[in-house]
């Protein structure tokens, strides 16, 4: 099948275009995941654009993107397909006043027209081109993960009244993890690794540009400063990159071009969301001297 | 640049490349990364995509389909640095010309500064000009100059001679004194208090010595990989990959861990804190299934016409332990019992009550600087400077402690309580009072004492381990993190 990608330098203009600023290693591994055919495992912590980038990948690619959103207790029925059952109830009511035989009626109730598709099925049934996106894959349950393994290394399901599917396309495939829990060695081998740290400073800046309309460079070079200056400090939850734009935006509407101490500490809240967060980041930013934190060396 | 070693367009470039990639995997395994055989394949298939020439892409390919542990992601970086920076025998110290490939600037290749009299040639520079220079590459952010300037620097002072059997840490150091980054920094910061037309606010000075800092710190990485890069070219990539084996943050050994390796401990803990709580959270809610629940049988049958089709349980609630910890937190075997406290407080959610004492021949409580307080870390500081340990000299006492312990505590340990003893058992030849851990032995649900220290050195020299261990329900070895979170997961 032919390829999506020219190049490592396409996948960074394309997704530029759809306003996800890559950096080479993002670039490098969507473009291989392609060639290889392989899931890629997108992880790092929360608000680093784990989700943003498939629905971008998608965006680029003009496919569809069939999005599994997983959570504790999803199972097979929610995740692969499930038997219409009611409809097999009413096939077989009708059957019994034709006095159809038992044979046919099984080898009837068992098809296409009778099964529902979920999120994984449809990715491997549909004709058009699609982006699967296994949004934090980390919440299912272990055991569960070992539903995803035969999709993910050979792009089938099996059905065992029907027989096993094979995709009709490769699709994409990108899976997300905050990293609550280690994910199986089984499904990791299967998967290309990537992980999405916080953006440089010069990257982030990059972000906000292209994400907050109307903000002054000037803006966004000291957005981008301070917001780094946070995340070097002993943080219970360190400002994501979607809050950084958030807070970014906030300023403009507030008609703030030089940001000051005292309206970095008036908007913390914007940026920290635990109480003793923004008490430690308004401490750090009203004194003069800069504070390690060091446990101590006793 | 892509010498021909490593050209991936022939055939015979591509076995060649191939050998190398297997090296390099083994040595990724000898520092103790699990890389599987179908990763390995992976990664084979990955390179024949990616031209060897893009190195930073081809540095993503390889860690994308072999490293999937982001604690990983170093040891890997440093590696591939050893083995895939400069291949090729043309490599040797001493060449006046740049000989690390054209992609990097040279000092030659640049217009030399006004006021450096046009000859850029590195050896012409005298120290007070490099340092010069190296102020204003700083000052701008000129990262192609400060690459060169470190090159510079390292040939300069490190006075790396081949052959020499010295670590790269001692070069490093010479190199670093002789550029006094401190002072650097100093003299940037007043550079940018000048150049701003106003005084500058804290805030903007913060900022300000951030940026510095970033920049200072760049500069050093750059002064590593300059003589790492030599270091390779005298010695060898296998024998520089070994000398560079270090262990994972897991398995850092709390009584041995360098300042790096601490603060790196330090940042391994939160994440593991929190992926233990999740698991214990879910084993609890998933373990066992409760006694019936009628009602909810009853209510879900209505759907299948009255017919109880799916039995409905209640969710288990399996009675919660109590914890005591009971810690030494003298000299050596502080790190651990921070570490240990530090773990136990983050899962205090799967403990009805969870009291801690620290002792060096005193002992005190601790409990109340947890209380109420979010950040776990900090009370752990606390713990360290504030708690009253020293009763006569600040030499561990075990037995002094446990007494104590018996006397002001002892009646609240009762049959719900398991109790953890950490420690390393070296009692400076005072009393053992082991009678007072059988005691509680006896009155405790459970008894279990962790040490540090590695097994073989149990009981010698001033370690009574084995005295208490006879009334403990079991003692085991915790030397770093990986054992310690395997002793808490089976705990609780």
């Amino acid at each position: 099948m032919p390829h999506r990608f020219e190049s490592v330098d396409a996948v960074r203009t394309g997704l530029a275009s759809a306003n996800y600023l890559a950096d080479d290693s993002i670039a490098g591994i969507v473009y291989l995941a392609d060639r290889l055919q392989k899931p890629v495992l997108v992880e790092g912590p929360a608000g680093t654009g784990k989700t943003q980038l498939a629905k971008s990948v998608a965006d680029m690619l003009g496919a569809r993107l069939i999005r599994l959103q997983c959570y504790e207790g999803l199972d097979e029925s929610k995740a692969l397909y499930e038997w219409n059952y009611k409809k097999q109830l009413l096939r077989i009511q009708t059957e019994k006043a034709d006095g159809t035989s038992w044979s046919d009626v099984e080898q009837n109730i068992f098809t296409d027209e009778f099964l529902l598709t979920r999120p994984l099925l449809e990715a491997i049934m549909a004709e058009d081109s699609v982006v699967l996106l296994i949004d934090e894959v980390d919440r299912v349950e272990v055991e569960t993960e070992a539903l995803l393994l035969e999709l993910l290394s050979d792009y089938q399901v099996s059905i065992p009244e029907l027989g096993t599917l094979e995709a009709q396309q490769i699709p994409l495939v990108f899976l997300t993890s905050n990293n609550t829990r280690e994910l199986s060695e089984a499904l990791k081998r299967r998967c290309l690794f990537l992980h999405l740290d916080y953006p440089s400073m010069e990257r982030e800046k990059e972000i906000v540009l292209t994400r907050v309309p109307d903000i002054s460079e000037n803006l966004a070079d000291q957005v981008a400063r301070i917001v780094r200056a946070i995340r070097q400090l002993e943080l219970k939850k360190a400002p994501s990159v979607s809050e950084t734009i958030d807070w970014a935006r906030t300023l403009i509407l507030l008609g703030i071009e030089h940001i000051s101490e005292q309206d970095a500490i008036d908007t913390a809240n914007i940026l920290l969301k635990y109480r003793s967060d923004i008490e430690k980041v308004t401490k750090e930013f009203s004194t003069n001297s800069k504070v390690h934190f060091e446990a101590a060396a006793s | 640049m892509a010498d021909t070693v490593i050209d991936s367009g022939e055939s015979e470039g591509s076995s060649a490349l191939f050998d190398l990639l297997q090296g390099f995997i083994s040595e990724l395994r000898a520092a103790g990364l699990p890389i599987s055989v179908s990763e390995n394949i992976d990664a084979t298939e990955a390179v024949k995509h990616i031209p060897i020439q893009d190195r930073a892409a081809f540095k993503y390919a390889l860690a994308a389909t072999l490293i999937k542990n982001n604690s990983h992601w170093r040891t890997f970086e440093t590696l591939f640095e050893v083995y895939f920076s400069l291949r090729g025998s043309e490599y040797s110290i001493g060449d006046d010309d740049d000989p690390f490939g054209e992609l990097e600037l040279d000092l030659d290749d640049r217009d030399a500064p006004p006021g450096q009299g046009g000859e850029g040639s590195g050896e012409g520079l005298t120290p007070e000009e490099l340092a010069e220079m190296l102020f204003q590459a700083l000052m701008k952010g000129d990262d192609a100059m400060m690459r060169a300037l470190s090159k510079q620097a390292v040939k300069q002072y490190a006075g790396m001679e081949p052959g020499r059997p010295v670590g790269g840490t001692y070069y490093l150091y010479r190199t670093l004194r002789n550029l006094d980054l401190d002072g650097l920094l100093e003299r940037l910061m007043e550079q940018a208090r000048e150049d701003s037309p106003e005084p500058l606010t804290s805030l903007e000075e913060r900022l300000a010595q951030d940026e510095f800092e970033h920049r200072l710190d760049e500069l050093k990485k750059e002064i590593e990989a300059e003589i790492r890069r030599r270091l390779v070219a005298d010695r060898g990539a296998e024998a520089m990959a070994k000398t560079l084996r270090k262990p994972l943050p897991e398995d850092v050994d709390f009584m041995h861990a360098s300042r790096e390796e601490m603060a790196n401990l330090r940042r391994a803990i939160y994440p593991l804190t929190r992926k233990l709580a999740v698991r214990l959270a879910r084993k609890r809610r998933h373990g066992r299934k409760g006694p019936l629940d009628f009602r909810n049988t009853v209510r879900h049958s209505m759907s299948y016409g009255g017919i109880p089709m799916e039995p409905k349980f209640r969710y288990p609630k399996p009675s919660k332990p109590e914890i005591i910890v009971i810690a030494d937190i003298s000299g050596s075997v502080a790190a651990f019992a921070r570490f240990t406290l530090h773990l136990v407080y983050a899962i205090s959610g799967q403990f009805s009550k969870v009291r801690a004492f620290v002792f060096i021949d005193g002992l005190d409580e601790v409990t109340q600087y947890f209380e109420g307080v979010e950040d776990i870390s900090e009370a752990v500081h606390r713990v360290n400077t504030e708690a009253d340990v020293i009763w006569v000299d600040g030499h561990s006492d075990y037995g002094h402690a446990f007494e104590v312990f018996w006397d002001m505590y002892g009646k609240d340990v009762n049959s719900k309580s398991t109790v953890l003893i950490l420690g390393d058992a070296r009692n400076n030849y005072h009393a053992s009072q082991a009678w007072i851990v059988k005691e509680i032995q006896h009155k405790a649900r459970k008894v279990f004492w962790l040490n540090p220290e590695p097994k073989a050195y149990w009981n010698s020299g001033d370690s009574i381990v084995s005295e208490y261990a006879a009334h403990c329900d079991g003692e085991f070895e915790v030397r770093n993190l990986r054992q310690l979170e395997k002793f808490v997961d089976n705990l609780v």
